[in-house]
């Protein structure tokens, strides 16, 4: 069941009226493709002449590599090549900006191909052509590497510790530019600051202080990474990936190959999941390079233990809350030391955690202190609102322990506390207009919240959260059809159905339908620079593109109609879809359209954005669960997430994203880590063992999608796609307590997890 | 490398002969050496159901499968499913309820809810949440998935039987 | 003129001070302003000619993509913010 919730200021296009496309449902335009089998993803592309490559990965969590023999591989019938890190350009120590922020581009190169330590069981150390994947395998299996083991360190606790293995004998802890004197395990510090947390917590009646811990976590795509590659003679090189920045591709894989930008082209193929997993570039450079050596188009492809072992993972955590609330209900102080797993090589998202930890709440006196720690386990890459999920589940437990020792109902602390325009978070900006009361106003009045749950070891818990979304760049080109129809090209790969939503806002923009629209995502030769599909930017940047690029086209129909009736432009303006001129002259789109070739040059709209004002996301969610308390399984009874979408363009996927990052939030809460031995191995690297959550694990996800318009859109969009992985984790933990009295404080709430809680207490209610 | 085989089995309602080596899965069988590529690999040991196609009326793993086994049996895939003109309801449910998003768990998700409806022609939702447990998805939570198997059920039983 | 906001890590080379006015148009000219009050303070936000890696700029609460070339409003907050990457 979901509603839409229109709020007051219910978005129209800006003359009053509702809007006529933006708000309906129309089939997605490459549905048919998908439904049929038809749709080609990365490893279904055939190439004549094509080779297979595998990559051979390490079997230690930490080794020194003295050498690797070939020699033996490369005999063997049907080999065509075998590289190493040799044949990736020297990278040197240089930071550059690759399409995903600042890189080092030694830790960049050593990711995708180890060069003289390998840091991670199933790191990279080398890769195989063959003439079939069966040859490419057994050779990789006659490589042979001469590691020289070392203690590994996988957990962030014992790796900050003085007597850790250290993974990098250069990395010294930045603080702002300031470097520390000695190497450690400790890449970056840094802290928040506002107000005076001694004098808030001074003035507090509860002070509440928790240690949270949280597991190895994946994205889960049930596609693995692949990467086709063919280096033509004349030094072009063509490259086919699932991913989400085909540009971000490009520029890297033309860096670490020591190619000129222009030689590279990307072409994106339908994308089978990310959820920022597929931003990183791990097999492209690798197929480039083998294809090189071989003269042949080379597939890569991943297994699933190789996407577990070699890619992914969001970080496990250490974090320590401490909340001040007053007498009257109202939060004095927050104070919080978050270590954040980054993984081999520096760079977990625990700058976005920081800034998210405390961002549902308006606090006076806060600290927050933040570290990025490597580890011997795969290098951290973006998962949905990457970073926040892991500290809304401390912060949100600790609010809930609040509410219950004062005797405050939650929504009401959060109608107290919560965020409006103006709050300034601890980490220093003011919020823009945002939605945070909105969507606790949705829970407080949903049939949910206000239908009374009865039963044993049952219990309803409540939990909000925030991500920032982000605007960044898009590209889009729209050319005119003489049958009125228009086709568009823009950059950014789809994942979720968003080549309509974009093509929708087109339309509403022209006044025309969105089956008039024509989307296509743009290779990197055909469509402008486009950052990457992530941080829940499409729908508004390119979609923000779209609508440039229409009112481009708009201005130039003025001009066309203008031409053909021999008037000043001036006096001709678009309108209701179509142009009108003086003296009652009227162009639908259609006509107009009809006459373009006939009238002078063809009409092609252009739009180019780097927008600013992407305005922050927030969400409400709350779950009734039942918890057997002999083996600690969690079961969910009813779910229902709130949310502010700002205007829902296609509210079916602005549903479908609610509810698909409300489950990958439940699998994160409910069974899902990485399980390790002491030496550094992942044992649960199958689908099997690594449990994601199935069809059968839960009921219907009810969707409360709450409008209130983004001033900082045309059509007030707000990104939707990561803020539902935040709050399900802390709702489940607080919904848990309310059925069985215990207070989880470790993901996963997994049934050995909750059950040890349960004897440990001792009693069950 | 062991001799390949010759195989002769129906896919599709049509009769197709294919060499494959003993070692070749189904599924691997059908990608690189049919071109179908409707069915997906997202595991290959059994666990994702992105390779699900029919054999002899049942769902399978396809990547649990050798291509020598199917020898004389007879299969359906993704690739068959529509008409000649058109989309089963099935397909036609899944687009109208947006019961996917990235859509590469789509193709195994559409033949195991065909083999459910022939099974089952009126399932209860908690039926057809135990028929697809064997089918993983990670973009849609299944919510619009179960909808969109309860939405064809009821089309399929609405329309008069084929005669 | 605007106002800038010192990182808690910052406020040993200012002296303790965590909040300024300084003049300037652009990002630029902001940390080149605090740089004659505060020297030393322009290597720890900057590495050459860039913001330091991974550092991002917020104007107003919104996070600039333009780095030192953002323009700057007079009375607007400018605040040094860690970079982050999207999901």
């Amino acid at each position: 069941m979901s509603t839409i919730d229109r709020t007051p200021a219910h978005a129209t296009n800006g003359n009053g009226k509702p809007y006529k496309v933006i708000g309906t449902r129309p089939i997605r335009h490459d549905g048919v493709d998908k439904v049929t089998g038809r749709a080609k993803y990365g490893a279904d592309i055939h190439l004549s002449g094509l080779i297979y490559g595998v990559v051979l990965r390490s079997p230690h969590a930490h080794a020194k590599i003295r050498s690797i023999d070939v020699s033996q591989a490369l005999a063997l019938p049907g080999v065509r090549a075998v590289v190493t890190h040799k044949d990736l350009r020297e990278p040197g120590d240089r930071i550059v900006e690759l399409g995903e922020g600042a890189v080092n581009l030694r830790h960049l190169s050593n990711n995708i191909l180890a060069a003289d330590k390998v840091l991670y069981k199933g790191h990279a150390v080398a890769a195989v052509a063959a003439d079939s994947v069966h040859i490419a395998e057994q050779a990789a299996g006659l490589i042979k590497v001469d590691y020289e083991t070392l203690p590994a360190v996988i957990d962030v606790e014992a790796a900050m510790k003085p007597s850790a293995p250290l993974l990098h004998a250069d990395l010294f802890t930045d603080e702002l530019g300031q470097k520390a004197k000695a190497p450690s395990n400790v890449a970056k510090h840094f802290r928040f600051e506002k107000g005076d947390i001694a004098k808030g917590f001074a003035q507090a009646k509860v002070v509440i202080e928790r240690e949270f811990r949280t597991a190895t976590v994946h994205q889960g795509y049930i596609e693995p990474h692949n990467a086709t590659a063919m280096w033509n003679a004349d030094g072009y090189i063509t490259v086919w990936t699932s991913t989400q920045g085909s540009f971000t591709v490009r520029q890297q894989v033309a860096e670490l190959v020591n190619a000129p930008i222009s030689h590279v082209k990307v072409i994106p193929m339908e994308i089978g999941g990310g959820f920022g997993g597929k931003i990183r570039v791990y097999l492209e450079p690798v197929a480039a390079i083998l294809s090189k050596r071989t003269g042949k188009p080379v597939k890569v492809l991943m297994s699933r233990a190789d996407v577990f072992e070699g890619t992914g993972p969001t970080p496990a955590s250490y974090i320590r809350v401490k909340l001040g609330v007053g007498s009257d209900g109202k939060i004095t102080a927050a104070e919080t030391y978050m270590a954040y797993e980054a993984g081999a090589y520096p760079g977990s998202p625990i700058g976005a955690g920081a800034m998210c930890i405390f961002a549902c709440y308006d606090i006076p006196n806060g600290r927050i202190d933040g570290y990025d720690v490597v580890v011997n386990k795969p290098q951290t890459s973006a998962y949905r609102a990457p970073g926040a999920t892991n500290a809304a589940f401390a912060l949100e437990t600790v609010v809930d322990e609040a509410c219950e020792q004062l005797k405050i109902d939650p929504l009401e602390f959060r109608l107290k506390n919560g965020v409006k325009e103006g709050s300034r978070r601890v980490d220093g900006p003011v919020f823009p207009r945002i939605g945070m009361m909105e969507t606790v106003e949705a829970v407080k009045k949903s049939e949910h919240w206000n239908t009374p749950l009865t039963g044993k070891h049952r219990g309803r818990g409540v939990a909000s959260g925030f991500w920032f979304n982000c605007g960044l760049k898009s590209s889009a080109s729209a050319t005119v059809n003489p049958d009125g129809t228009v086709a568009l090209v823009e950059g950014s790969t789809d994942i979720g159905g968003s080549r309509t939503g974009i093509a929708m806002q087109l339309a509403e923009t022209l006044g025309i339908a969105a089956t008039d629209v024509v989307p296509t995502v743009g290779d990197t030769d055909s469509v402008g620079y486009t950052d990457v599909t992530g941080g829940s930017r499409v729908t508004f940047a390119t979609g923000y593109a779209a609508y440039e690029a229409a009112r481009d086209i708009q201005r130039q129909m003025v001009e066309r109609a203008a031409r053909i009736w021999e008037v000043d432009a001036a006096k001709v303006s678009y309108e209701n879809g179509g142009v009108t001129g003086p003296d009652g002259k009227r162009f639908s789109f259609k006509e107009l359209a009809e006459q373009i070739n006939k009238t002078g040059e063809p009409i092609v709209g252009r739009g180019t954005v780097d927008p600013e004002g992407c305005g922050g996301a927030f969400a409400t969610h709350v779950v009734d669960v039942e918890v057997d308390p002999e083996t600690g399984k969690v079961d969910i009874i009813r779910y229902t997430a709130a949310q502010d979408v700002g205007t829902a363009i296609h509210p079916s996927y602005v549903e479908g994203q609610i509810q698909g990052g409300t489950v990958q939030g439940i699998g994160w809460g409910l069974n899902e880590e990485y399980f390790y031995d002491a030496a550094g191995t992942m044992r649960n690297s199958t689908f099997l063992d690594y449990r994601i959550p199935t069809c059968y694990d839960l009921p219907m996800i009810d969707t409360l999608v709450v409008e209130v318009p983004n001033p900082g859109h045309p059509y007030g969009v707000r990104g939707v796609g990561e803020v539902p992985i935040v709050p399900p984790p802390a709702a489940l933990a607080n919904a848990i307590y309310r059925a069985v009295g215990v207070r989880m404080k470790q993901l996963p709430m997994s049934p050995p997890n909750v059950l040890k809680e349960i004897l440990r207490k001792g009693a069950s209610k | 490398m062991a001799k390949r085989r010759v195989v002769t089995t129906t896919i599709n309602g049509r009769q197709t002969e294919f060499l494959c080596e003993p070692r070749q899965t189904l599924l691997e069988v059908l990608r690189d050496t049919l071109d179908l590529t409707g069915a997906k690999e997202g595991c290959a040991n059994g666990n994702c159901g992105a390779c699900t196609v029919l054999m002899n009326g049942r769902p399978v793993d396809s990547c649990l499968v050798l291509g020598v086994e199917t020898e004389g049996a007879v299969l359906e895939t993704i690739e068959g499913v529509a008409p000649v003109d058109g989309l089963d309801p099935i397909q036609q449910a899944f687009l109208e309820n947006a019961a996917l998003q990235c859509g590469i768990c789509t193709p195994g998700f559409i033949m195991s809810c065909k083999s459910l409806l022939a099974e089952n022609s009126d399932p209860t939702e908690n039926d057809i949440r135990f028929y697809l447990a064997g089918n993983l998805c990670r973009c849609t939570g299944y919510d619009k998935i179960v909808r969109a198997v309860l939405d064809a059920a009821k089309k399929r039983n609405a329309e008069p039987a084929p005669a | 003129m605007p106002r800038v906001f010192i990182p808690p890590l910052l406020r040993d080379t200012t002296g303790g001070v965590e909040e300024i006015e300084v003049d300037g148009a652009t990002v630029r000219q902001i940390i080149a302003a605090l740089e004659t009050r505060y020297p030393g303070i322009r290597d720890r936000l900057c590495a050459g000619d860039q913001l330091r890696p991974g550092l991002a700029v917020a104007v107003n609460g919104s996070v600039s993509t333009l780095g030192l070339l953002q323009k700057v409003a007079s009375g607007a907050e400018v605040h040094f913010l860690p970079a982050i990457g999207g999901g």
